[in-house]
């Protein structure tokens, strides 16, 4: 069975945004949320670098840990995900993540934030898959339809990796090798407690 | 007035050509000391020089409008989940089930106590209906607002295989729907204790001997008291006080915008956290004393009327003074 990881070549992320796009019109996100963003570090300094960033599906995820309804699994892929008929919007998840993935639709007061939502590595909830349902509360199921997040398919400069950990690692470390430079795969070392030997 | 406005955005239009022209020279003389293949920002660069208490997070800029997702990376929220997912456990099985073994192995030692003498079948008014009404709005509201929030912290683990998940959410999304809004007579509530009672528990050298006595909890003989000896100021302030902590806390995070970032609710959320636990506990010794740890205590918060015996035992100075105002003990009412 594959590890699904996303990995951010940001040596090669051009802050196009597209993964943004993609995945806002792909899994009809909610009105102010972002299941992915893309963040510029060092804006206008050398050695500025762009990450697109999202829900990493960590190994151990903290969410999960702190969920005091226990609504998080974890898929055969690895890829983490929640039931938003368990979620009761207590906002811990969003306490503990170190990525800022887990976000809700309303920003009122007063516990109204309604059900949690983030990033599914385009796989849906756990509804049946490809059902009217799951598509209504989680956005699209790519991964039961053979395909990998849009995100990554759709990223023009193909800084964006989704799938395989191994796979990914590997054609992240042969471009480092070719091109003799690379900022690292970002957030792997927190999500991952592993990052990329180069 | 269109005219002059398109002459002024013309001149401005110039203004900045030349003032790109002008500045050219500068940028290219700076990109002489830019090496372009300067090595990228490594994450673990970043890591590094994350400091404690400086900042905690890596960030930098977005361009969509959500200014929250310019944090990239947090690795707070790790710590903040070993302590949420261990530490604070820890102190809730201590603070709970430690209290209840000693409440326990106390009952069974030193048993109930009883008065002295026995209940005469005279009765002194200590607390009015307005005293009992806050008193027990407040303690009500504390009994859910304590069981919810000990579910968000425990039910998991000892309600869901009870349960099952489905009926579980349910009852977790009512209980913290529950917390939301009782939090709010719990706040109005410790805020009329406060008044009503603060000038009777300022602490005094009285305290002291009484403490050094045992408080007629242990040993024997019963130390002279005002109207609240010793052990009730200790009640007294830690509900005071931890209640008012549970407030701020508990205000940030039902207001979670007003905090100003995770870092603080997580900040917060610790603070709530630790004293909910310790007030539970101390909470539980309170009950305890006040009701099958000591005959006649509970009559000062049901009826509000105390045997006059019990209250000289353990509040021999009060009912001094309560004589000397002219109060005349009534006769109690036979049962019927």
């Amino acid at each position: 069975m594959a590890r699904m990881k996303f990995l951010c070549d940001a040596d090669r992320c051009i802050e196009c945004n597209a993964c943004v796009t993609a995945c806002k019109n792909e899994n009809d996100v909610p009105w102010g949320i972002n299941r992915r963003r893309v963040v510029t570090i060092n804006d206008g300094k050398p050695g500025e670098r762009s990450i697109s960033m999202a829900c990493m599906h960590c190994t151990d995820a903290p969410c999960a840990a702190v969920c005091p309804v226990d609504c998080f699994y974890v898929t055969v892929d690895k890829v983490v995900l929640h039931s938003k008929d368990l979620c009761i919007g207590c906002g811990y998840c969003f306490y503990a993540c170190p990525f800022g993935a887990p976000q809700y639709p309303k920003v009122g007061n007063f516990g109204s934030r309604g059900k949690m939502d983030k990033c599914t590595f385009c796989a849906g909830g756990p509804e049946a898959d490809l059902s009217p349902a799951e598509f209504q509360k989680y956005g699209s199921n790519r991964l039961a339809e053979g395909k990998l997040p849009l995100c990554a398919e759709m990223c023009s400069t193909k800084s964006l990796l989704a799938g395989d950990g191994d796979i990914i690692a590997k054609i992240y470390k042969e471009r480092v090798v070719k091109r003799g430079y690379g900022s690292g795969a970002w957030g792997w070392k927190t999500a991952y407690k592993e990052t990329v030997a180069i | 007035m269109r005219l002059t406005r398109s002459i002024l955005s013309f001149l401005a239009m110039v203004a900045m050509v030349i003032g790109l022209g002008l500045s050219t020279p500068v940028a290219a003389q700076q990109g002489a000391a830019i090496n372009p293949t300067a090595k990228s920002v490594t994450e673990d660069q970043l890591l590094n020089a994350l400091k404690p208490g400086s900042a905690a997070e890596i960030g930098g800029r977005v361009s969509i409008p959500d200014v929250k997702s310019s944090t990239l990376i947090r690795p707070a929220g790790r710590e903040w989940r070993e302590f949420h997912q261990g530490t604070m456990h820890l102190i809730g099985g201590i603070a709970i089930l430690g209290m209840l073994a000693l409440l326990v192995v106390f009952y069974f030692t030193r048993g109930k106590i009883m008065i002295p003498g026995g209940p005469t079948n005279r009765t002194i008014t200590r607390f009015g209906g307005f005293d009992r009404f806050v008193h027990w709005t407040t303690a009500g509201c504390f009994i859910v607002l304590a069981l919810s929030g000990l579910n968000i912290t425990f039910g998991k683990a000892i309600l869901i295989p009870i349960l099952g998940e489905p009926a579980f959410a349910a009852a977790a999304q009512l209980g913290k729907y529950a917390h939301n809004y009782l939090a709010f007579p719990f706040m109005i509530g410790l805020a009329l204790m406060f008044l009503i009672w603060v000038k009777d528990n300022i602490p005094g050298m009285i305290d002291v001997q009484w403490f050094a006595q045992g408080g007629g909890l242990i040993g024997k003989g019963h130390p002279k008291a005002k109207r609240f000896n010793g052990g009730q100021k200790m009640v007294f302030w830690s509900v005071i006080l931890g209640g008012a902590a549970l407030s701020v806390s508990g205000w940030y995070l039902l207001f979670p915008y007003t905090a100003g970032g995770v870092l603080n609710l997580q900040f917060w959320n610790v603070v709530h956290g630790v004293v909910s636990m310790l007030l539970i506990g101390a909470m539980l010794a309170h009950a305890y004393i006040g009701s099958i740890g000591m005959e006649g205590a509970f009559d000062a918060m049901g009826s509000g009327e105390v045997d006059l015996n019990w209250a000289k035992e353990h509040h021999s100075l009060w009912v001094e003074d309560e004589m000397k105002k002219g109060v005349v003990p009534a006769a109690m009412q036979p049962a019927e």
